[in-house]
């Protein structure tokens, strides 16, 4: 579909195709009933116009058939309807493995995004095209809402939590970045642009941005600096779970029930720690809410989600200069392979 | 084809209004606006018992937690008063509905007391937990872990517990009104709807309270 | 409201002439005049609602936010749907065309509970002056919906006025409700069953539902909501523990059925319009009825489709998703039945049966863009953009406000015992229906392309469209503004009405025109089926005097 026309957006996702097809079809559903209401309705008042005012119409009896048929009939029409749009949503709201990892975070009224090896634009993200990437989002005080017309993508974007979306961009170009919740004085502010490159330019730009340390390496600062490591250690001094290799597995609770440490689970354990307390261990730990901002907190998860993975499965370009190296948290003793 | 001229004749019971055609109309109209009214309470007392569910299951422990610090002896005390009080509120409607006017004025004044001491003693609760500063808002000050969480509680707790409360003083200018209604005679065996409404009324803030009791004061106490 | 009518020389006294003098409508109990308080509240919340909108689109004819700073402009599009919504379209059909037709449909002199009816006025007023006064202090931007934490904690506007006086406000919508209820429960005229109440009955009955059992929801989630600002509570504010997905939840499960309260009694309207301007029997009575109660019903089951992109489960989500289309289909069984009933009928084309046309054919629009917003993939691309504002505006605009003006114009001489003048009352309707579509229709395609809702500024390609959905605007503006001036003039100087001008079935018509207070010398009884417009001839008296319609039936079985 052509950017000519002046009806649609540009497709530019994989996405955008897919639920084109739904909104032409639903098109041509509506077009078809309203049509055919507006003629039959034009056609009854024209055929059946009064004529004189002492005229008597006879009582048409209603039809039961008529009756079941508009009501089967569009019922059937809107099961495929539903079938259609709720697996259409499911397909929007699983990333695909693989995806590359962007962080963001919502603010009145602008867009931090996060490279997970160090670059971080404001209000412009920069993908490569060809490849699904998935963000994993907060905001920093209202709601906002992480829409990008033309990629058919549209998130709230939620203080307290973490929310997800994922998109692959299809073609090269600058596309309209929304806030789409009413967020306050300068709702209409928060847009921006997403960047999509071909892959090699999009290389090109990730080297050669000014990388301030990846994510990670923001997250381990944060870990240092809150001391994070006093409790959090491998060894018998710990007063609480060892972090290492910690992300994506599973985790026992007190109360007996297992969930997985996935990033909201890692983000609850920092603002509410007690509300999901690890088997075998007090509810020592203070919460840092209001201590650590949204971002700090990506910053923490990101570093966490390194802990303790061999370097081979990290997927960033290192940064010029610096060696890439496998992580290993802050305590041991530097060289020493992690357990 | 018509009815006869309703209208035009002297309309007989003098408490029965002019838009109804008898006593029995009015009565079964009052008493289907008194039932659907209950359920729009119903409705509104809802919206909060949701909200309590869905902390509550969030947050068991911290929940637990700050039931405790509620106490349980006047809570106790209280669902006691109001189960008595639905019982005389029973017993004037009772009275009313057989013509006992001093009958019918002595139980409405009893479910009065004790609806007033209902109120006394829920001050005195919340008089409690504004000492140890359990008020919600900037002086909340709580001791041990889930702060937050137990902030959130007492929310719910106030918020819940005052509106009961503000429809028992509802209530109870209600049962005034009917009380000086009976002491002028107005309620007889053929006419006493609105002390079995307002019967219906008490009625239902009284197990608005069993729920909150058990909900609110009893999380996590066993035996 | 207390312009003295010129008497008319008739026996018995009509309820606009039987007392004079204000304290008789300020403390009036009948239901009638008490129709008419309403109808000036709501028209003066209406043309204030509309002022706001017209400041909006003259805002958005250009990109820029050059007319007014941001501030002022979101306050405008809250206040506008504010006003619209809790002061306009949710009292409007009920509380003016309801308060008045009830008891006459169903032969009965009042309402069940008339002090109630005059408090809930009362309360109306109450809750609209708190709403208003918050306006001038501060003003109010979170939106119409509130959410939080926006609302709770950022907004520095007078967030808990407003909340108050909605709170206040939707007990007089609770009241309504219970007095319908009870009323059509229990007042029916010998005779008159169930399956015999014209169907503006049953759709009040349905609304009075919605009314009575959605409204508390809102009141607890508006009064948890204005504590939280107020004692800083944290229920809904996650920074204090809260939960800002449960305010939507508990605001959506009423604030959806509220559009059913909204629309159901404009459909009600319209059955009226359809089989009286075709004079014929709608084509399927019981399933007419029994759709306005499903949608009531099943319109409790389906607020999560205003919250799939907002954190709700996917499961959640396709469960709302699947009620939401079973939830349209009885609104297309109603277009279809509307739309069977000219058939082979005896179609006149007066003013209210203009609206008609335009109420069926733009309610088809605003619902059929209904099902785009229930298919949650497609859903995820138009959600909080413009298409959602084309989607309700249809409905509300074109369905709920164009069922309002057909009921106002043909009830007309039933109210005030004048008829309106036929010609520029047309012209009117027409210009409404074009400027309508020009606003409105534009906005669907903005939407599509991406352009978000609650916008002050706009990338410029966004203002072709813009341009056009504002100047329809001032078509509309207009349009609303002439059926003012004339209902007014005719008040005095329109010609004087018959009992039944139409020549229409329906207890209403067969009383004088102004009926006198009491509505009914003798309570009918009733033999006849709705819509009996075959059975016999339904005399139209031509000019004055207030004489009763012989069009009786003969008694059927």
């Amino acid at each position: 579909m052509d950017r000519t026309l002046p009806f649609f957006p540009e497709q530019a996702s994989t996405a955008a195709g897919r639920v084109d097809a739904l909104y032409y079809f639903l098109i041509a559903v509506s077009a078809f009933f309203t049509l055919l209401i507006a003629v039959l309705l034009v056609y009854f008042a024209v055929k059946y116009r009064r004529r004189s005012e002492s005229e008597r119409p006879q009582p048409v009896a209603g039809s039961l058939k008529l009756e079941i048929a508009w009501t089967v009939i569009p019922l059937a029409i809107s099961m495929v309807m539903f079938f259609w749009g709720a697996s259409l949503f499911f397909a929007l709201s699983r990333p695909p493995e693989g995806a590359i990892e962007i962080y963001a975070v919502g603010k009145q009224w602008m867009w931090k995004f996060q490279h997970v090896d160090g670059q971080s634009e404001i209000n412009e993200l920069h993908v490569p095209v060809g490849r699904p990437v998935r963000l994993t989002m907060a905001s920093e005080d209202v709601i906002h809402s992480f829409f990008v017309p033309a990629f058919r993508t549209k998130t709230d974007v939620l203080p307290g939590r973490l929310s997800t979306a994922w998109f692959e961009a299809t073609r090269p170009g600058r596309y309209h970045l929304f806030c789409a919740e009413y967020c306050g004085t300068k709702h209409s502010g928060m847009i921006g642009w997403i960047v999509a490159m071909d892959p090699v330019e999009y290389q090109t730009w990730l080297g050669g941005g000014a990388a301030t340390g990846s994510l990670a390496d923001a997250g381990q600062k944060l870990f240092q600096q809150h001391a994070c490591n006093t409790c959090h250690r491998p060894d018998s001094l710990a007063r609480g779970p060892n972090l290492e290799g910690l992300f994506g597995k599973p985790v026992r609770l007190a109360s007996g029930q297992t969930v997985t440490a996935d990033e909201s689970y890692l983000r609850e354990s920092i603002v509410a720690p007690n509300a999901k307390l690890v088997e075998g261990f007090q509810p020592l730990m203070p919460t840092y809410q209001g201590l650590i901002s949204e971002e700090g907190i990506l910053q923490l998860i990101a570093y966490i989600k390194s802990l303790g993975q061999p370097p081979a499965t990290q997927q960033q370009v290192p940064a010029s200069g610096a060696p890439s190296p496998g992580r290993t948290p802050a305590t041991s003793a530097p060289g020493r392979a992690t357990p | 084809m018509h009815s006869p001229a309703v209208a035009e004749r002297p309309h007989g019971h003098p408490a029965l209004a002019h838009h109804f055609e008898s006593l029995a109309q009015q009565k079964q109209a009052s008493s289907l606006g008194m039932w659907v009214f209950l359920v729009t309470e119903i409705l509104f007392f809802g919206g909060a018992f949701l909200a309590y569910i869905v902390y509550r299951s969030a947050y068991p422990e911290a929940f637990a937690g700050a039931s405790h610090h509620l106490d349980v002896t006047l809570g106790a005390i209280n669902t006691a008063v109001l189960i008595v009080s639905s019982l005389t509120m029973a017993l004037a409607v009772h009275a009313a509905q057989t013509g006992r006017r001093r009958g019918t004025i002595g139980f409405l004044l009893a479910t009065m007391v004790l609806g007033a001491a209902f109120l006394v003693i829920k001050a005195v609760e919340y008089g409690h937990k504004f000492e140890d500063g359990l008020l919600p808002g900037p002086h909340f000050s709580y001791p041990g872990g889930g702060a937050r969480q137990a902030e959130l509680f007492f929310s719910i707790y106030f918020a819940m517990t005052g509106l009961h409360a503000l429809h028992m003083i509802v209530g109870l200018g209600l049962l005034a009104t009917l009380v000086w209604l009976a002491a002028r005679g107005r309620f007889s065996p053929g006419y006493n709807t609105p002390v079995e409404m307002i019967g219906l009324y008490w009625h239902f803030v009284d197990i608005v309270w069993i729920f909150l009791f058990p909900l609110l004061y009893l999380i996590g106490r066993h035996g | 409201m207390s312009a003295v009518p010129v008497p008319r020389a008739a026996e018995v006294p009509d309820y606009l002439n039987a007392r004079y003098g204000v304290k008789s409508w300020l403390l009036t109990r009948d239901h009638k005049r008490i129709a008419l308080l309403y109808l000036a509240s709501v028209t003066v919340f209406f043309f204030l609602g509309g002022a706001f909108a017209v400041l909006i689109r003259l805002e958005l004819v250009t990109p820029a936010g050059d007319l007014v700073q941001s501030e002022t402009y979101n306050k405008l599009f809250t206040m506008h749907g504010v006003i619209m919504i809790f002061f306009f379209l949710i009292p409007s059909i009920p509380a003016v065309l309801g308060n008045f037709l009830v008891p006459l449909m169903i032969g009965a002199k009042d309402l069940a509970f008339p002090r109630l009816n005059l408090l809930s006025w009362y309360i109306f007023v109450a809750g609209g002056i708190f709403t208003l006064w918050s306006v001038v202090h501060g003003g109010l931007d979170t939106g119409w919906t509130f959410y939080t934490p926006y609302s709770t904690t950022y907004s520095n506007t007078a967030v808990i006025t407003a909340g108050i006086g909605i709170f206040v406000t939707g007990f007089s919508s609770i009241l309504t409700g219970l007095n319908f209820i009870v009323t059509i429960h229990r007042m029916r005229a010998p005779g008159l069953t169930w399956f015999r109440l014209p169907l503006f009955i049953w759709s009040h009955y349905a609304t009075s539902l919605i009314m009575v059992l959605g409204t508390p929801v809102l009141a607890i989630t508006v009064l948890l909501l204005v504590a939280e600002r107020a004692f800083r509570l944290g229920i809904f504010d996650p920074a204090l523990g809260g939960d800002p997905v449960l305010f939507q939840h508990l605001f959506w499960f009423y604030s959806h059925p509220a559009v059913y309260i909204m629309i159901l009694p404009a459909m009600g309207v319209i059955s009226e319009l359809v089989t009286a301007f075709s004079r014929k029997n709608i084509f399927g009575y019981r399933f007419v009825a029994y759709a306005s109660v499903g949608i009531a019903v099943l319109g409790f089951f389906v607020w999560g489709h205003h919250m799939f992109v907002s954190g709700q489960s996917v499961y959640a989500g396709m469960i709302f998703s699947i009620l939401s289309f079973l939830v349209a289909v009885p609104s297309a069984v109603k277009v279809f039945n509307w739309t069977a009933t000219l058939y082979k009928g005896s179609v006149s084309f007066q003013t209210p049966m203009l609206y008609t046309f335009g109420f069926i054919g733009l309610f088809t629009i605003g619902g059929l863009t209904g099902l785009f917003l229930a298919s949650m993939g497609l859903d995820v691309h138009v959600h909080d953009t413009y298409f959602i504002v084309a989607h309700f505006h249809y409905i509300m605009v074109g369905g709920a406000i164009m069922g309002y003006l057909g009921g106002i114009h043909y009830w007309w001489p039933k109210i005030s015992g004048k008829m309106y003048p036929e010609g520029l009352a047309r012209f009117a309707a027409l210009i409404l229906f074009v400027g309508f579509n020009l606003t409105f229709f534009p906005q669907f395609i903005l939407g599509y392309l991406g352009m978000p809702r609650r916008y002050h500024a706009y990338p410029d390609e966004f203002q072709v469209l813009n341009v056009m959905s504002s100047a329809g605007a001032s078509i509309l503006g207009v349009g609303y503004l002439i059926p003012m001036f004339y209902l007014a003039w005719s008040m005095r100087y329109g010609k004087d009405a018959p009992a039944n001008p139409w020549g229409a079935t329906g207890l209403e018509w067969r009383t004088p025109s102004p009926p006198p207070t009491e509505n009914f010398a003798e309570t009918p009884v009733v033999t006849w089926e709705p819509y009996h417009y075959s059975d016999a001839p339904v005399e139209v008296k031509g000019g004055g005097g207030s004489s009763d319609a012989t069009g009786e039936a003969p008694a059927r079985a």
